[in-house]
Parts: structure tokens; sequence; C-alpha cells
């Protein structure tokens, strides 16, 4: 591809053409929210580009300062809206270490199972939106049907679809309904063919593997240095996912795979890859909810929730795998009931830094393929 | 045909030829839109497990109806930075471009809207029209989109008629006509005389034909998709990457227009790839009017016939555009320039030799 923009550069040294400045977004079908992009373009060849983000800020960090701190859980949940529940998830861990409490474990599997669900909601999404970025429409739809039972359940377990408000401080909310376990067994079931039948409709299909083979190849160095992470990092060929790196809750009782990306289809770190390693994913994903739920124990999931947060004065860093990388809340106490200052780590955020060094030499088209494959959330970059 | 009857009928030349120029339109194309954009909202819905419009009618057959209504009313948006007189030329061509290929459609043996010798090349020119249209289009509203649109769609459509015209060019070498007409009543009788099955040769000639026939069929059918910019072919329009190509600016009538000049277009390179390949109008296993006698009954079997072919093709075009994903704008020129092409050049070649014979 590098070839193109050599060849390109090579014709203007003999005849002198104008460079076209195109804006796409902040309202355009697949920014995939309001990111406005200023692209460069030498015919369709892209020279450089330039996010321009801010368009959906919402002063999350400066707001948190107002409220108590059970009061941020809510808007936690507003920042990855496709992933509410990993969001609170993380939340509620640094704020039980910052305030040292132990949780039942019957909560932390009921976290586990919500938070994996999660992901692979957020990845049927990631998936979906990147079919119908390539041009492919229905595997949009069959993405969201599935996603549709993953909502259902959240929806039976605490009420709502989008925006929880389910994960506490020390526990959860409700305790899950009594056919959760069964409906969450059937959704498996008929899950597992469904995925193959997203491979066979777009995974191997050969024209999606050529639009996205070798296009925006994200070195493992350059991904280490921009400090990308989550499936964008391992798609690239390192094997680095916090929950088995920085263990957190249960999950080293589970047994499962962290998929990485070896170039299959063309280069490592191609957007093929990072299209597939969250197909593999959400396999493992599944394997870990299955074996979470064949050992949940029984408790009271309420009972370590304490009735006035105020934790000592201290602050504490700590980082969660949510489904597009780390998640790192940074919370300062200053003894008060409100936090004296929350710093939020947004995956998508430092992962949208990376974006220009992979757009360089790619076509117009491939900038919506690249985008696509990155996985970004505006409501998380801008908070 | 239908000329003729007229004219005997009326005694006024221009009343029979105003009519007849006229009922393409109302029978067929502007129903057959309205029928065409329903049944590609059904055929997707149930392609991805929905429904699809259904409260419109019994089971939205309405929709498309109540769609053109609302289009009709809505205000007609010129933007103030176009070039107003193309802007609003542009869509009158397109429509006019896909429309008047109608003409030379034979629909039956009875009803062809004008029976010229030279119908495939005067459909292939007039279908041209339609590329300074879109390029007009895109030039015209001033938006950076609908250049690149315009400009993507007139290099692949200007690249993808080659290997249209090869083959047209191959089939025509095979039955010495230009005529569409002329081409359905050679496939006549049964289906084996169908030109994808090496038509009405025999012997070894017509075995040695039918695969090249097929690879043909297959050729000029993936070209004409490119040709009216379905997917997996739909650059020009591509909705991740450049909202809607060409036709961005447009609203109300004018993006109607250019909506029913492409559900026109689907129909019209369906057409063709159903005459020089599928027999045109002609029944696959004889006619039902022969049998029982009756004379009349033939024209409107062949209209059937016709119809259900063309419909056969466009059901086969929606078909694969809510399967594949879009090609990228040079892999698509490097697709047509170094695969269709070549390809076409060997077919004739090789059914030049055969036909030698």
């Amino acid at each position: 591809m590098s070839s193109i923009l050599e060849r390109n550069i090579e014709s203007k040294s003999s005849l002198k053409t104008e460079e076209m400045v195109l804006n796409m977004g902040p309202q355009h079908p697949s920014t995939h929210g309001v990111l406005r992009l200023e692209l460069q373009l030498d015919g369709e060849i892209i020279t450089n580009v330039t996010p321009h983000i801010g368009y959906l800020h919402r002063c999350f960090e400066k707001h948190s300062e107002a409220m108590t701190y059970p009061q941020v859980i809510p808007y936690t949940d507003r920042m990855d809206y496709l992933a509410s529940m990993y969001n609170e998830f993380g939340y509620a861990l640094a704020m039980e270490r910052l305030m040292n409490i132990e949780v039942p474990e019957r909560v932390e599997y009921i976290r586990v199972i919500m938070g994996e669900l999660q992901r692979i909601a957020s990845h049927l999404v990631a998936l979906g939106t990147y079919g119908a970025d390539i041009g492919a429409f229905t595997p949009f739809l069959f993405c969201f049907r599935d996603r549709e039972r993953i909502l259902s359940l959240f929806e039976m377990t605490c009420g709502a679809r989008l925006l929880y408000n389910y994960i506490w401080i020390g526990g959860v909310s409700h305790d899950l309904h009594p056919d959760f376990i069964r409906l969450t067994k059937e959704f498996i079931k008929d899950f597992r063919p469904n995925l193959k039948e997203l491979n066979d409709l777009l995974s191997f299909n050969r024209i999606f593997i050529e639009r996205t083979a070798n296009v925006g190849v994200l070195p493992l160095d350059t991904a280490i240095n921009y400090g990308v992470s989550g499936p964008n990092l391992r798609a690239s060929g390192m094997k680095w996912d916090l929950r088995r790196d920085d263990p957190y809750s249960v999950y080293h009782k589970f047994d499962y795979e962290i998929p990485v990306g070896s170039g299959e289809k063309g280069k490592t770190g191609d957007c093929w890859d990072r299209y597939f390693i969250r197909v593999r994913e959400m396999e493992e994903s599944l394997k870990i909810i299955e074996q979470a739920i064949e050992t949940i124990p029984d408790g009271d999931v309420t009972s370590a929730i304490p009735k006035r947060v105020k934790p000592p004065v201290g602050q504490i860093y700590t980082r969660v795998e949510n489904p597009r990388g780390e998640l790192g809340y940074f919370i300062i106490s200053d003894g008060s009931l409100n936090p004296a200052r929350i710093k939020v780590r947004a995956p998508s955020f430092v992962t949208m830094q990376v974006f220009p060094e992979l757009c360089k030499g790619f076509m117009v088209a491939d900038v919506v393929a690249i985008l696509g494959s990155i996985d970004i959330v505006l409501g998380e970059i801008d908070r | 045909m239908m000329y003729d009857w007229l004219y005997n009928l009326t005694g006024s030349d221009i009343l029979s030829m105003f009519v007849v120029s006229l009922l393409p339109l109302f029978l067929f194309i502007l129903p057959f839109a309205l029928l065409a954009v329903l049944a590609e909202r059904k055929v997707s819905a149930h392609m991805q497990d929905r429904l699809g419009p259904m409260r419109v009618g019994y089971h939205g057959i309405l929709q498309t109806v109540a769609d053109i209504i609302k289009l009709l009313q809505k205000e007609d948006v010129v933007p103030s930075a176009t070039d107003k007189t193309l802007f609003n030329f542009a869509p009158l061509l397109v429509f006019m471009g896909s429309y008047a290929a109608f003409a030379a459609i034979p629909f039956s043996g009875f009803f062809i809207g004008s029976k010229i010798d030279l119908g495939i090349i005067f459909i292939v020119g007039v279908t041209g029209l339609v590329v300074a249209g879109i390029l007009m289009a895109g030039w015209a509203s001033n938006n950076k989109y609908s250049l690149l649109g315009a400009m993507r769609s007139a290099a692949q459509i200007i690249s993808y008629e080659i290997p249209t015209l090869l083959i047209i060019l191959t089939v025509i070498m095979l039955t010495g006509t230009l005529s569409l007409y002329d081409l359905s009543e050679m496939q006549t009788q049964y289906f084996w005389n169908w030109m994808i099955l090496g038509g009405p040769a025999v012997g070894l000639q017509k075995i040695l034909l039918i695969p090249l026939m097929i690879l043909g069929c297959l050729i000029i059918y993936t070209s004409t998709l490119a040709e009216v910019n379905r997917t997996p072919f739909d650059i020009p329009e591509a909705e991740s990457e450049l909202v809607s190509g060409y036709h961005t600016e447009y609203s109300g009538m004018k993006f109607a227009m250019f909506f029913l000049a492409e559900y026109a277009n689907m129909f019209a390179v369906s057409a063709i790839v159903a005459v020089l390949f599928f027999g045109g109008y002609q029944s696959p296993f004889g006619y039902l009017g022969n049998t029982l006698n009756l004379p009349w009954l033939i024209p409107i079997e062949q209209f059937f016939w016709f119809t259900a072919k063309g419909l056969f093709f466009v059901f086969v075009q929606m078909w694969l555009r809510w399967t594949l994903p879009r090609f990228r704008v040079d892999q698509l020129m490097a697709f047509c320039w170094k695969y269709l092409i070549p390809f076409s050049f060997v077919i004739l070649l090789l059914v030049g030799l055969i036909s030698l014979m």
C-alpha cells in the first residue's frame, strides 16, 4: 500500500496537483458517533488525518467532584455506553480497594458474568458496525439480534437495557433473577452457531478479507509506544490482558485463552486481525460465563454495601480490562463524601491517538475500515 | 407491431407513437419501481430476520406509495452554492437515460416500444447518458463527497462497459443481429435454444460453446452490476464512506428521480442479460396458446416470461446486495482490468474460432 503513496508522490513532481481537505463528520454515517476527521487527500489517498474530538464532552470528571461516590456510578455508565457494566465494575473495584471492602464471592461471580456478557454485547456492536462500514449490512442486524438477548438478560436483572447502575460499591443492586441462569445457558447454546454463521457470512468472505487484510497495520512497537491496549494491542501480537496480568475479582478461577493476532490473512496487526481477535474473544468470554454459572456460590449480594461511602484520605489507581482495553480509574479522596478528583484513563481515547499513523497512505474507504477496526466509543473519548 | 395495430385502430401515427412510447413508462417502469423498492425492503428484511414495512396496507404493500407521496410533498431544496442549471438538469438526464433504454426492450413479440435494428447498440448508447448525468450531479452539487462519488462512478461505469460490450459482441457475432427482437426470435421454442446453452448452434459447436457462454453470462452479469452501481460495486454511493455519493445534496422529487432511475436501470440490465442469454421473452417449454389454439394468449405468455426472467435477475441483484461487502475503488478497477476484460477477450476469440467451424 505504501507503494501507492510513493507512486503518487512521484507523479506529483511531474504534475502539480492540489490537495483536498475533506471534513468527515461530526455528522457522518461511519464515524461511530460525533467524531470529526479532517482528511487531507491527494486524489483519494490520505496524506494526513487530524481527528477533532470533544463534540460529546459532558464534563464527567469535573461533574463527579460535585457528586457523592455512589452518585458517580450512573455517570460512569454514560462514558462507554456500550460497556456500561464494565465501567461500573472498574469504578466499584477502585472504590472497594480504596475503602478496603471485602465483597461476597457471589457478587464477584455476578460481576464477572455481567462483565463478560457485556464484553460480548460490546464486541457484537463493534463487529456488526464494522461489517456495515465495509458495506455488508446483514451481519449488522445479525449481531444486533444476538446483542438484544444479552440486553434482555440485563433488563431482567436490573431493569435497564443500556445504562444499568447495577454494580454498586460493595455489591450489586439486585440478586440474579431466578430464570437468569437458565436463560443464559440457552443464550450460550444459541449463540455459538450464530457466531459460526457470522464467520461464514463476514469473517472469511473474500471481499471482506481483501478490504481488511494488510490495511491499517499497527506494528507492535508503535502500539506500545502509543499506549494502545486491549484487543487492538493483542491483535498486534502481544499477549497482554489485565484479567490475567493484573488479576482482579475471580478471573483467576476460570480457564480461558487469551487470543493474539497472528497475521493469518495479512500482516500481524492489520484490520482483519483486529476484527477477528474480537470474534475469538467472544468465544473465550462464553467459556468464562459457562464456568461461572456452573460454579456460582450462594450468598447475600447486598450485605457488604456500605451505608455511607466515606473513604479515608488517599488515592488509588485501579485498572480493568474493559472490552476496549485498559480502563483505569484514578481517584483522590480528601476524606469527604465527594471525590476530590476522578481521572479516567479511557482506552478509546488512547487508541485514537494512533489513528492518524494508521491511515497515512491509504484511501478514503480505508479510513472507514481502520476507524471501525479500532472500535472507538465517542462517549468515552470525550467523557 | 403494437404501433401498426394502434395505427390501424386510430389512423393517427402521432397518437399511436405517443401511446406506444408512454405505455412502458406507465404500465411498467413506475409500477416496477414501486414494486422493486418494496421488494428490496422485504427481501432485505427477511434475509436479516426482520419483517420490513408492515404498517401501510397489508404487510406494508403501500409503503412505497406513501414514500413517493412524502417525496412529492417535500420542499425542493437547491443548496445556494450549486450550479443551478446543471443541478436541476442532472436528475432528468439520469432518468432519461435509463428510461429511454426501455424503448428498445422487447417485452414480448407484440409489445416493443421501438423495433429498431440497432436495439442493443441503442440501449448501450443511451444508458451512457447516465454517466454524464451522474458526473453533472456530482460536479454541480459543489460538495466534496458528491464529487468523489461522481468521479468514482464515471471511472467505474466506463471501465465496466468494456467487458459488457465485449460479451455483447460475442453474442452478436454468433447470431449476426443487433436487433433484440431478432435475438429473442432466434432463441425460440425450448430452453436448449437459449444462448447460454449455445443458442441455435448444433452438434460439437454447441457443446464447445456452452462453457464459454456460461462464463460470458457471468461476466456480463457482474459488469452490469457495476454499471448500475449495485453492491458489491456500489462504491459511488458507498453510504459508509461518501454519505450517499453523487446524490447527497438532492432531496424531494429530484432524489426520487435518481432512485427511480436506479431501479429502472436494474431492470434494464437484467432485461439485457435475459435477452442475450436466456431467450428474452421466449418460454422455456413452448406456449400454452399454441396447445390450446388461442393465438392471442401468446404475447401475454411472452410478457409473463420476460418479466419473470427480468425480475429473477433483479432478485439476484438484491440478494447479492444484502450478502456481500463492498469493494474498494482500486480493487474494483483491478478486478475489471485484470480479470474481466482479459477473460472477455479470450471468450470473444474462442467463440470466433468456434463459429468458424
